[in-house]
């Protein structure tokens, strides 16, 4: 019953992306529809950390980083197969392989989550640092030269069977869209498999998954692994909506933003974070536009204010708020009812059923806070 | 009492936390459908016993044999791979998911789904977990919660079970049913028990193991141990 209101709440959210996917364009003007598949690309990046740290458990402080990775790695691979497609596919393996590796090494070697925090944030800067400094010509993989702190010109995705039709714009938002909607659907599907339980079981406690005979080490990389993969996915939208990439993709900033998203949309849902990420970069890019207010100021502000009084995020809030309110009106239905049957009913009934009442208003009362 | 082969044995086992001995060279060896109780007064290493049995803590000496395979270099997913289940002193529990959940979550782990989901609906209707499934474990009271713990347990099938204080902060009632419980377990398992209340011990227990600042003091039936003095001197203020 609740799973199957579950799934359709899923099933929902797909649809209003996809109406959205099929309308915008003819509403909207192209710069905004631009905008929009750097906002959507970001989205998907909260995505991914709203799976491993939402679901997984996983605070990992440096997601930016395989979606850096992601980005980079699509630019590169695509100026020299001279095509998209596969620039695509190696870029998400990439940033999977890269997971994996650092993945190992910190949870088979049972590293605690607060330097798991540290080691990932580190990692994502270090990458910053490596990137900036790769200016001039020496710095090259294949024929793509890595830019330095200016970056590389990224090549628009071409349609898969004829490399010389480049999309355009308004052709990777749908691009962007279509990507957002199905790595939501699958994200959603899999953190209803037994594997995606298992992991949120591992987020509850540990020691209890291990102990019923889970291989926590495997669970969390793997999932680790999957979130690094749908970062890369990002990168790669995030560089065709921007037309480039640039080394600001590892910086502090970047990384702090990401967990922003994801703190203010809630932990444990998948859309709280991606509609976390669209407000937020709507935010900023009006903030942008004025400069009677620092910008950093305002997310900070935010953050502090999520934390102390809104520390579940937006749509887990919500959910409560609304959940709360279904039951206290299923309880006044029922004391209704009771009070009707009390009226009706003899008196040896009625004396039965008021004392029926307080309790039954005791536990939902409980259920419901 | 004594027959059958040796499935769980301990030999020369020792976990030591700086200066604090809390298992000591200990040599203990349990028998095929046994169910045994582990007694002693606090701190004497009852929990961190259990714990080098089921690789939560590697010993600082000495071995651990289950039924012919040494498991002292094993995680402890490994040691529940060969069938052991335990229930921890703290209950850990699933917190935030609900009491069915939770069950099937150790059901799985071991079974095909059709076969997990009537094992989880079996486990709830066996520990009366039924009326509140849909709970989370997060908002019941302690006794239940021990008791999603213990179904958790249950629900994989094991045939060495492991429990810590099963029936610490129960009522009377909890604990009548949990030792009921236990003897149920016993007919396709083999039980070891850490207890305080001696109550409970009598209800289930024919012979009972006495720890003591590490080590094994006694090993012998309830009512010899009552009668011994060493015994009463160590439990000195706990009901005996
Ligand atoms: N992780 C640890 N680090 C240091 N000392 C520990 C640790 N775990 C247990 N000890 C010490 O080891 C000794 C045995 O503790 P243990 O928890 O095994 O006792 P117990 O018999 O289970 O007691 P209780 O009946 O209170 O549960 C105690 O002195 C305890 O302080
Ligand atoms: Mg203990």
């Amino acid at each position: 019953m609740t799973l199957a209101r579950d799934v359709r709440g899923m099933l929902a959210v797909a649809a209003v992306g996809v109406l959205f996917m099929l309308v915008a364009p003819s509403v909207l003007e192209l710069f905004t529809i631009i905008n929009l598949t750097t906002a959507i690309a970001l989205a998907v990046l909260a995505l991914s950390l709203a799976l491993i740290w939402g679901y997984g458990g996983i605070l990992c402080f440096g997601q930016n980083a395989f979606f850096g990775i992601g980005a980079y790695a699509y630019t590169i691979a695509a100026i020299n197969f001279g095509g998209s497609s596969w620039a695509i596919l190696v870029a998400i393996l990439v940033a999977v392989a890269f997971a994996v590796i650092i993945g190992y090494v910190m949870f088979y070697g049972r590293v605690s989550d607060v330097y798991l925090a540290v080691i990932t944030l580190t990692v994502s800067l270090i990458l910053y640092s490596l990137i900036r400094r790769t200016s001039g010509p020496d710095y090259k993989i294949g024929k793509s030269l890595l830019g330095g702190f200016n970056g590389i010109t990224s090549p628009p995705i071409n349609l898969p069977w004829d490399s010389s039709f480049v999309l355009f714009p308004e052709h990777v938002f749908y691009v962007a869209m279509g990507g957002l909607i199905l790595a939501y659907l699958f994200t959603s599907w899999l953190t209803r498999t037994h594997f995606g339980r298992v992991c949120v079981s591992i987020r509850e406690n540990e020691l209890r998954a291990e102990l019923l005979g889970y291989d926590v080490r495997f669970y969390k990389l793997a999932i680790f692994a999957v979130g690094a993969g749908i970062a890369g996915l990002a990168g790669v939208l995030f560089c065709n909506g921007v037309g480039r990439v640039t080394p600001d993709v590892f910086n502090l900033y970047t990384s702090a933003l990401t967990i922003i998203w994801v703190i203010v949309g809630g932990r444990g849902t998948l859309i709280g974070p991606i509609l976390g990420a669209f407000g937020l970069f709507y935010l900023t890019s009006a903030l942008g536009t004025q400069s009677t207010v620092n910008n950093n100021l305002v997310l900070g502000i935010i953050l502090v204010v999520f934390v102390l009084g809104v520390p579940k995020g937006v749509i887990p809030t919500v959910a409560d708020w609304i959940a709360a309110r279904r039951s206290r009106r299923a309880l006044r239905v029922r004391e209704r009812r009771m009070r009707m049957r009390r009226t009706r009913g003899g008196s040896g009934a009625g004396v039965g059923a008021g004392r029926g009442s307080p309790d039954g208003t005791g536990a939902a009362a409980r259920a419901s806070e | 009492m004594r027959q059958g082969e040796v499935v769980l044995e301990t030999r020369g086992l020792s976990m030591h936390f700086g200066g604090v001995r809390a298992v000591d060279r200990v040599d203990f060896a349990l028998y095929e459908n046994e169910l045994r109780c582990l007694i002693g007064p606090n701190g004497a290493g009852k929990s961190t016993f259990f714990k080098c049995l089921t690789g939560q803590l590697r010993p600082t000496a000495g071995s651990v044999v289950i039924r012919d395979i040494h498991v002292t270099e094993r995680e402890p997913f490994e040691v529940a791979a060969l069938g052991v289940g335990i229930k921890t002193q703290v209950p850990n529990v699933f917190e935030g998911l609900a009491v069915e959940e939770n069950i099937w979550l150790s059901a799985r782990r071991w079974h095909v789904p059709a076969r997990a989901r009537s094992l989880t609906a079996e486990t709830l209707e066996r520990l009366r977990l039924g009326d509140i499934r849909t709970s989370p474990v997060g908002r019941l009271a302690h006794g239940q919660r021990q008791w999603v713990e213990l179904g958790m347990v249950v629900a994989a099938e094991p045939w060495l079970v492991l429990l810590d204080e099963p029936a610490a902060g129960m009522t009377h009632e909890e604990t009548v049913r949990t030792a009921e419980l236990i003897r149920e377990i016993n007919r396709t398992a083999t039980l070891i028990v850490v207890e305080h209340d001696m109550q409970f011990i009598r209800m289930i227990s024919h012979l009972v193991t006495v720890f003591h600042e590490g080590r094994i003091l006694m090993e012998d039936t309830m009512e010899a141990i009552s009668a011994d003095s060493r015994a009463r001197e160590v439990y000195l203020g706990h009901r005996a």
